[in-house]
């Protein structure tokens, strides 16, 4: 359960351009369940994902993560928690370029130290289940943009996190790779996953898979289905 | 304990593919990163070993060396000198010595000419002479063969060559010829009763600076060397404030300069992407700075090893071969020595901490920069 | 890489062995050479034999390097690697 309280993020303060990207979100995100944050660019949907997934601090406001505050947390307990809670998958994909497919998946892990052959297991069935084996040792700059999206998802999903983020996942997709990303989705709903989106896609807020859509206009939430 | 050990072999495995990706840059900063420690670490195992070995073999040196001056260059020794210097209160012994230089316009070079000190062993007898390894190279001599001197009046006197010296010694015996006293006289002309200079052993060592005192007042033409001064004087060689030695050190300090400034004018976008992503998918600041902190390490300890490596190849097993067309100048004859490897620990750690730690700092440093990034910044493609 | 980084370690602590190996081998000679030197009286190393001032780095004169040109210090090679002895650069009672 994610609970916001009075969120307001502003950017450049106490400059001449200074901009508030988001001004007084109240929202409580319930487990389990696909959610997405909808509206056109500039509505601040990309900085509240950042908010809710630890990534960026509010300017005000407070955020809590299953009854704990971690807005006033530092750096190194913040990345802590963020690494065992979320995952995200970019709408870049932002992976690392020439390293391998399966090398990419395990990065998130590296700082932790755990056994590499376990690792190395757990990424490798990661990447079966979202059917890219024959792509382990590939560099990732050769593969096609629907499988750059599985791999960025295995990286996501290396840590096990309790809360999947993903920015405008189906931006740079067709609609076939749209869709199946969309039961990518559902499988991984299935798995008892939060799964928070963003997106101006009507394929993706009109899913069946999608639980609630959250409109936001002008960094505050417009609408709530 | 465990956990720390495999998180640094995560880092370490990550900086490795990270670096493979710029072969090219990175194997050209590691060649010559190699190149610079060779030259360092070659110049300090010589210097080092080149003193060491000097400082072993003159140990020997006479104590005191009485030499002539009129008009501020060399004379000879007139017979009353002996005799003054004999009865100074101090001086247990005087050998006088009969050396001299001979310039052989056919190989162009120079010998040492001497005659040995009698009772010493190494005499020779008349008509033959015992040579240097440098110049029985230089002539193709061997044992009993003939040597042909051209005395001042032209005409060419022949030695047959009783022995050679040992090539041991070559670093301090390569050029010599030594004579019989005869032989030398007549060869030079040298007048009777005359010497080259007398060569005194006190009594006392520690009265030494005291008989230079009364030799210079009762021989106010003389000039006293000490064993000291000899000894200093070998002490100093190559130090790191000499000639070309310090030209050598400026240069290496400025390459290593612009190598950190290479470093630390900041990171390729390319770069700076990769810590993004790093930090938006769970890198901490610290690991992102250990991880190219293994990037500096690596790069420089490997060049450090190999350069140290090559540079004692090169030092004691090939005689600083690269060294020989500087060292020898214009000489023509030249010794083929083996040094003695001697280790200091203190040039070797300094040589360590001039070459690792700079270059270590110079990957870190510009990374702090970028390591702090907000872990946001990828969302936002600000990157 | 980090093998290849183990190898050259490796390399780099078998000189401190070789240097020991060697040193055992090569200090007779150096033994000898003293005594050698010591009864011969020598008194400079033998690197530089294009002068006797180079020769005899010990024992030169203080005037002999000027005696061509008097306004070139020097003009041997290996002046730009050797100092002139400390006796030449001070003013020293004892010359």
């Amino acid at each position: 359960m994610i609970e916001l309280a009075g969120i307001r993020k502003a950017f450049n303060q106490g400059r001449p351009n200074e901009f508030w990207a988001l001004n007084g979100i109240d929202l409580k995100i319930a487990p389990q369940q696909v959610t997405v944050f909808f509206g056109p660019s500039g509505s601040g949907k990309t900085t509240l994902l950042t908010v809710v997934g630890c990534l960026a601090r509010p300017t005000t406001g407070r955020v809590r993560l299953n009854g704990r505050d971690t807005s006033g947390l530092p750096e190194r307990f913040l990345t802590g928690i963020r690494r065992r809670t979320f995952g995200f998958i970019f709408q870049q994909f932002n992976l690392v370029r020439g390293v391998t497919a399966i090398e990419n998946v395990m990065l998130p892990a590296y700082p932790l130290g755990s056994d590499w052959k376990e690792l190395k297991e757990r990424a490798g069935s990661l990447l079966d289940s979202l059917k890219l084996s024959h792509r382990r040792t590939a560099r990732v700059e050769w593969l096609s943009g629907g499988e750059q999206q599985r791999i960025a998802i295995a990286r996501a999903l290396i840590n096990d996190p309790e809360v999947l983020i993903a920015d405008e996942p189906t931006a740079n997709l067709d609609t076939a790779l749209s869709k199946e990303f969309l039961g990518i989705l559902e499988s991984l709903a299935g798995q008892g996953r939060s799964l928070l989106l963003t997106s101006h896609d009507p394929l993706v807020v009109e899913s069946s898979v999608v639980r609630r859509v959250v409109t936001l206009r002008d960094g505050r939430i417009v609408g709530d289905r | 304990m465990r956990t720390w050990i495999e998180k640094q072999k995560y880092l370490i495995d990550f900086t490795l593919s990270s670096m493979a990706r710029r072969k090219v840059k990175n194997f050209g900063i590691l060649f010559l990163y190699t190149l610079l420690v060779f030259l360092l670490a070659s110049v300090m195992l010589f210097a080092h070993a080149l003193r060491r070995e000097a400082a072993a073999t003159l140990a020997g040196a006479p104590d005191v060396i009485v030499q002539r001056m009129v008009a501020g260059r060399h004379d000879l020794i007139p017979p009353d000198y002996i005799y003054k210097l004999g009865s100074l209160r101090g001086v247990r012994k005087t050998e006088s010595r009969l050396w001299g230089y001979y310039y052989d316009p056919f190989v162009r070079a120079n010998y040492t000419i001497m005659v040995p000190a009698s009772a010493g062993g190494d005499e020779v007898a008349t008509g033959r002479v015992a040579v240097g390894q440098a110049i029985a190279r230089r002539l193709a001599l061997t044992l009993n063969g003939e040597i042909f001197l051209a005395a001042y009046s032209g005409e060419l006197r022949s030695f047959t060559v009783a022995r050679l010296l040992p090539h041991e010694s070559e670093l301090f015996t390569a050029d010599l010829v030594l004579m019989s006293e005869e032989d030398f006289r007549s060869f030079f002309d040298y007048p009777v009763g005359q010497y080259t200079d007398i060569a005194l052993t006190v009594t006392n060592p520690q009265e030494v600076h005291n008989i230079a005192g009364k030799i210079a007042s009762s021989l106010p033409d003389s000039r006293v060397i000490l064993r000291d001064e000899i000894l200093r004087t070998y002490e100093a060689i190559f130090n790191w404030r000499e000639g070309v030695v310090l030209a050598l050190l400026s240069g290496a300090v400025i390459a290593f300069g612009i190598f950190a400034l290479e470093k630390a004018s900041g990171l390729s976008a390319d770069e700076k992407r990769e810590i993004g992503i790093l930090k938006a998918i769970g890198w901490e600041t610290g690991d992102v700075i250990r991880m190219k902190f293994w990037e500096g390490a690596l790069i420089s300890l490997t060049a450090f090893f190999v350069g140290y490596t090559a540079a004692y190849l090169h030092v004691f097993r090939f005689a600083a071969a690269l060294f020989e067309p500087v060292l020898k100048g214009w000489s023509t004859l030249y010794p083929d020595f083996e040094l003695v490897p001697t280790l200091d620990g203190f040039e070797l750690a300094t040589l360590f901490f001039f070459t690792v730690f700079p270059y270590v700092l110079a990957t870190i440093v510009p990374i702090w920069r970028a390591a702090v990034t907000d872990p946001d910044s990828v969302m936002r493609g600000a990157l | 890489m980090l093998a290849f980084l183990a190898v050259v370690g490796c390399l780099f602590l078998l000189t401190f062995a070789d240097a020991a190996w060697l040193r055992s081998r090569r200090a007779p000679g150096v033994l000898s050479q003293a005594k050698l030197a010591k009864r011969l009286g020598l008194t400079d190393i033998c690197l530089f034999t294009e002068a006797r001032y180079t020769r005899h780095l010990s024992q030169a004169d203080r005037h002999s390097a000027f005696q061509e040109y008097p306004g070139a210090f020097e003009h041997f090679p290996s002046g730009s690697l050797v100092s002139p002895p400390e006796r030449a650069k001070h003013r020293a009672n004892l010359d």
